[in-house]
C-alpha cells in the first residue's frame, strides 16, 4: 500500500508538470497569453498617428532606461488614431505632463519601442493621465517612397533646367577648356 | 544475387505487416486496459517520471545552445530582440518533440524492450499465456499506453525548459532585453506552432512505445536476442522518428 501511494504521487506530479508545460507554451509563449503581474505601477495613455508594428508588451524607455512597458493598443474610430496604454513603474513617478512620446526603432529590422523625452511642466503623470505630444513610428516604406519621390523630382529639375543653357555651355566652353588644360601639361 | 535481394525485401515487408498487425492488436486491447489504469500509471511512472532528469537536463542545454547560437546569428543582422521568436519557434516545433522523442527511445524504450524481451526469455509471457491471462493485454498495452502518455508531457517540460535556458543565456547574460524577448515571441508566436509540436510528440510516442514493446515481445529468447532487441529499439526508433518528422513538418506547411 505504502508503495503504491509513493507511485501514484509521483506519477500524479509527473502528469501535473507535463500539462503545467503545456499551459505555459499555450498562454505564454503565444499572443493568447494572460498579462503577468509586475511591480507598483501607473497607467498613461498616448494618442499616436500611426505606430508601424509596436506590440503589446514593447518596452517604455527614457534616456534609454526602460520605465515600462506597453499593455494595450485600441484604434479611436473618431479620430483615426491609435490608443496606446504604457504601464509605467511607480519608481519613476516624476515625468512632466508635458513630456512627448515617440516611436523608434530597436536596431535596423528591430521591433518598436517607446521613448519618453522629458518636458518642462512642474506637475507630473499620474495614473490614467494622457500625453498630448507624440510622434509616429517611422516607416521604412514611407520614408523610401519619399527618397524615391525626391530623387525622381530632383532629376526631373535637372534635365528642364540642364535642357538649354547646357547646350550652349558645352558647345562654348569646353574646347577652350581642353586647349588651355593640354597647353598647361605641355608647359 | 537477385534471390537473395527478393528475399531480404520480402522480410522487410513482412517485419513492417507485423508490426502494423501488432498495433491493431494493441489499439483494440487498449479501452479494456484503459479501465484498469493503476497499470498505466505504474508504467507511466516508469517511463514517463523517470526520464524527466535526462529531458530537464537537455532541455536546458539545448536552450542554452540555441541562445548562444541564435544570438551570435541575429546580432549580425542587429535584431537580436528575434532570439526569443527564434528559439520558441526552433524548440517547440521542432527540437523539443525530436530530441525528447531520441532521449526517451533511449531511455525509456530500451528499458521496455529489455524487460519485455527477459520476460519472454524467462517464460513469464508463457506462463501468463498458460493460465488465461492475456500477455498482451496485462503486460504490453500498459507499457504501451504509458509510453504514448509520457511523451507529448516530456516534450511540453523539454521546450519550456528550453526557452527558460535561452532567456537564462539570451537575457541574463548577452543582455537581451527581456520584455523585447517575450513580447515578440508572443506576437510571432501562434497556437498553429505549439499544435504542430503536440501533434508531433504524440506521433512519436505511438512510434517509439510501439517498436519498443514490438521489439521486446518478439525478442529471441536468449541473451543475445534480448541485446539485439534493446539495439534495434534504438536504431529503429531514431530512424523512423526522423522520417515521420519530415512528413509532419510537410503536412503543416
Amino acid at each position: 500500500m505504502r508503495k503504491s501511494r509513493t507511485l501514484n504521487l509521483g506519477t500524479g506530479s509527473f502528469v501535473l508538470l507535463g500539462f503545467a508545460a503545456l499551459f505555459f507554451l499555450t498562454t505564454q509563449t503565444t499572443s493568447r497569453g494572460l498579462s503577468w503581474f509586475g511591480p507598483p505601477h501607473y497607467e498613461v495613455t498616448a494618442k499616436f498617428d500611426n505606430i508601424g508594428d509596436l506590440k503589446v508588451g514593447a518596452p517604455v524607455s527614457m534616456s534609454g532606461v526602460e520605465i515600462g512597458r506597453v499593455v494595450k493598443i485600441d484604434f479611436d474610430s473618431n479620430e483615426y488614431k491609435a490608443v496606446v496604454q504604457l504601464r509605467l513603474n511607480e519608481r519613476y513617478d516624476k515625468i512632466p505632463v508635458d513630456s512627448d512620446a515617440s516611436i523608434y526603432t530597436q536596431g535596423l529590422l528591430g521591433g518598436k519601442f517607446i521613448g519618453l523625452t522629458a518636458g518642462g511642466a512642474d506637475t507630473y503623470l499620474k495614473n490614467n493621465d494622457h500625453i498630448d505630444f507624440t510622434q509616429s513610428a517611422f516607416v521604412l516604406e514611407n520614408l523610401i517612397g519619399q527618397v524615391l519621390a525626391n530623387f525622381t523630382k530632383s532629376k526631373a529639375d535637372d534635365q528642364q533646367n540642364a535642357a538649354a543653357p547646357a547646350d550652349a555651355k558645352s558647345s562654348g566652353d569646353s574646347k577652350p577648356n581642353a586647349d588651355t588644360k593640354s597647353k598647361e601639361k605641355t608647359k | 544475387m537477385f534471390k537473395e535481394l527478393w528475399e531480404s525485401f520480402t522480410d522487410a515487408l513482412e517485419g513492417l505487416g507485423s508490426v502494423v498487425h501488432f498495433l491493431f492488436r494493441l489499439l483494440v486491447h487498449s479501452p479494456p486496459a484503459l479501465l484498469r489504469f493503476s497499470l498505466i500509471s505504474q508504467q507511466i511512472f516508469n517511463s514517463g517520471a523517470f526520464s524527466l532528469v535526462i529531458i530537464m537536463l537537455s532541455g536546458l542545454f539545448v536552450g542554452m545552445v540555441l541562445g548562444l547560437q541564435g544570438f551570435q546569428l541575429l546580432q549580425r543582422f542587429g535584431s537580436e530582440e528575434a532570439l526569443g521568436t527564434a528559439a520558441t519557434i526552433g524548440l517547440v516545433k521542432e527540437l523539443g518533440p525530436v530530441v525528447t522523442a531520441l532521449l526517451f527511445a533511449g531511455r525509456a524504450g530500451t528499458a521496455l524492450a529489455s524487460e519485455l524481451g527477459l520476460m519472454r526469455a524467462t517464460d513469464q509471457i508463457s506462463a501468463m499465456e498458460m493460465m488465461a491471462v492475456d500477455p498482451i493485454q496485462r503486460v504490453v498495452v500498459p507499457r504501451f499506453l504509458g509510453g504514448v502518455i509520457s511523451m507529448p508531457l516530456l516534450a511540453a517540460i523539454f521546450s519550456v525548459i528550453g526557452i527558460y535556458g535561452a532567456q537564462l543565456v539570451g537575457v541574463q547574460i548577452m543582455g537581451v532585453d527581456s520584455g523585447s524577448f517575450w513580447s515578440q515571441m508572443r506576437a510571432a508566436v501562434g497556437l498553429s506552432d505549439i499544435t504542430e509540436g503536440i501533434v508531433k510528440s504524440i506521433v512519436f510516442g505511438i512510434a517509439c512505445s510501439l517498436i519498443a514493446v514490438y521489439q521486446g515481445y518478439y525478442a529471441t529468447p536468449t541473451a543475445e536476442g534480448v541485446g539485439r532487441a534493446t539495439t534495434r529499439t534504438v536504431v529503429t526508433s531514431a530512424v523512423v522518428i526522423l522520417f515521420l518528422d519530415y512528413l509532419i513538418t510537410a503536412a503543416f506547411l
